[in-house]
């Protein structure tokens, strides 16, 4: 078990350092004259006009809500997919209302207008 | 064992042999197989991303009516190679104010994220990085942290057009995630376990036989989530620059681009892992090297279609996008779970043949339901005519437009 948490830890390390070398290596190759118009922010020809770092109004925040309450319930689902095959049908029609609750959430939802770009 | 029939298996028992020849300890020998067949891995994909780059540049120039790349080597194939070594050469670019070090872990992540996936993939039945338990919640947490890097890089390079590219990419991330991780539990349910190697060998049926809907949910999902056409709205050219990336250059733009052919490749390779049996085949369990022969080729046939899709669909808006995967994708996921399970469940006892043929069946019946109420919801709208007088270029410059609008 630890073995295999070691190759992934091994493999991310090892993909880290493959693509960081590739760069490493570009950067003593490749030529480096810097100047001021060169560096400036690439948009439309003309000068940036004011900052980019702003509060920006998300269009779609309540869809973002409605994401966190259906990943949540993923987690909760895959333990029953894992042990559906041991399952009695009463166990697996227990499931399917909780199921049917996160459709009728859904719907709700939708109902409700939370899945309009605003 | 031998050479022959499975080389890979046959080279890796060598080495550790080699290794206890050495009088090295149990531990790092672990640790060093564990290191070379990581990096080995790792460093083969990476340098397979030539190949397709020719490839699909290949296929999409034969699509446009093009010759494609023709002039250096053998049909082109060396062209991958002038364009490396180019683009090795090339200066490296930091925009004035772009923030260090979000901007330099971007191409690196991007890279990593699509990489790390390839830790769990079994390429024949006796080659496999590892075989976690909890296999497909660690691809679909790769998938997840892919899109982080496409955001580092919009947040941090100081371009009001790369910011959007990467607020584009939460956008599709929040959509696409959801059906993706339900229409997966139906693999799961049938497979009864999270462990790739475990779904590929509970596939005596292919799961696309048994569970087609959620293999076309997760075909179209996975197209979101590589950022392809005809969902290509991080890096929409014509209305972003060229999104996420406009300021990166040289080999730092370079590792976006392996990251993207490399994710596309990898979806396909999953698709064709979860759904298409892996490396399952006529004497794949007798000649191990042949079930990965028949993975690339299943791969192959998937890759093909994504680059079908992205010679031929326009790109989708993005709430339509949304529309797509909230309004359509969610529910079908859910409807299609809660079908399977309870289909699968009353026709356990009748055995594996009834079983399969019942799910087909009902996977058929939904598909043709869900087109029905589609079409239905599509006939009931109606299009907006946009009644206000819209500018127009004059007939007759004489003539004062304001008089010309207030007539119509």
């Amino acid at each position: 078990m630890l073995t295999d948490w070691l190759y992934v830890g091994l493999f991310f390390l090892v993909a880290l350092f493959l693509p960081a070398a590739a760069i490493i290596i570009a950067s003593l190759i490749a030529p480096r004259k810097p100047n001021p118009i060169k560096n400036s922010t690439y948009e439309c020809g003309i000068e940036t006009v004011g900052s980019t770092w702003i509060q920006f109004k998300a269009q779609y925040y309540i869809f973002t809500l409605v994401f966190l309450v259906f990943d949540v319930e993923a987690v909760f689902l895959y333990p029953f997919a894992v042990a559906y095959n041991q399952l009695a049908f009463y166990a697996v029609a227990e499931a399917v209302l909780f199921l049917l609750i996160l459709l009728g959430g859904l719907l709700y939802a939708w109902k409700k207008g939370a899945l309009e770009w605003v | 064992m031998s050479f022959l029939t499975d080389p890979i298996k046959f080279i890796i028992d060598w080495v550790v042999s080699l290794l206890n020849s050495w009088g090295l300890s149990e531990g790092w020998i672990t640790f060093l197989t564990s290191l070379v067949g990581g990096g080995v891995i790792a460093l083969l994909a990476m340098l397979f991303v030539i190949f397709l780059i020719w490839y699909e540049r290949k296929l999409i120039g034969r699509i446009q009516d093009r010759l494609g790349p023709n002039r250096v080597g053998p049909f082109g194939l060396i062209q991958p190679f002038a364009d490396m070594i180019k683009i090795f050469a090339k200066e490296l670019i930091t925009p004035a104010g772009a923030d260090w070090l979000p901007y330099n872990l971007a191409p690196v992540l991007s890279v990593a994220a699509v990489l790390m996936i390839w830790a769990v993939i079994p390429f024949t039945i006796t080659v496999v990085g590892t075989d976690l338990n909890v296999g497909l919640l660690y691809l679909i947490a790769s998938g997840g942290f892919a899109a982080l890097s496409v955001l580092f890089a919009g947040w941090s390079s100081n371009n009001k057009f790369a910011l959007l590219g990467g607020f584009r990419a939460l956008a599709q991330l929040i959509s696409y995630e959801v059906p993706m991780l339900i229409a997966l539990l139906v693999p799961v349910m049938l497979a009864g376990s999270l462990s790739v190697t475990e779904i590929v060998a509970q596939q005596k049926v292919w799961f696309i036989l048994s569970a087609p809907v959620s293999a076309l949910i997760f075909l179209i999902t996975s197209v979101a989530e590589i950022g392809r056409a005809p969902f290509d709205l991080v890096e929409a050219e014509s209305e972003l620059v060229a999104g996420f990336n406009t300021e990166y250059s040289g080999l730092k733009f370079g590792m976006f681009y392996v990251a993207e052919f490399l994710h596309a490749f990898t979806a396909a390779l999953l698709f064709s892992t979860l759904y298409l049996g892996g490396w399952r085949g006529p004497f794949a369990e007798q000649v191990p090297i042949l079930g990965f022969v028949y993975l690339v080729i299943k791969t192959f046939i998937v890759y093909f279609i994504f680059i079908l899709f992205r010679g031929s669909l326009p790109r989708f808006r993005i709430d339509q996008m949304m529309d797509l995967n909230w309004k359509i994708l969610t529910p079908l996921a859910l409807s299609i779970v809660i079908l399977s399970a309870l289909v699968d469940k009353a026709l356990t006892p009748a055995g594996m043949v009834v079983r399969v043929a019942g799910l087909l069946i009902l996977n058929i019946i939904t598909i043709v339901v869900t087109s029905r109420l589609i079409d239905r919801s599509w006939k009931g709208r109606k299009r907006e005519i946009v009644t206000t007088p819209r500018p127009v270029a004059i007939a007759n410059p004489g003539k004062p437009e304001s008089q010309e609008s207030a007539s119509v």
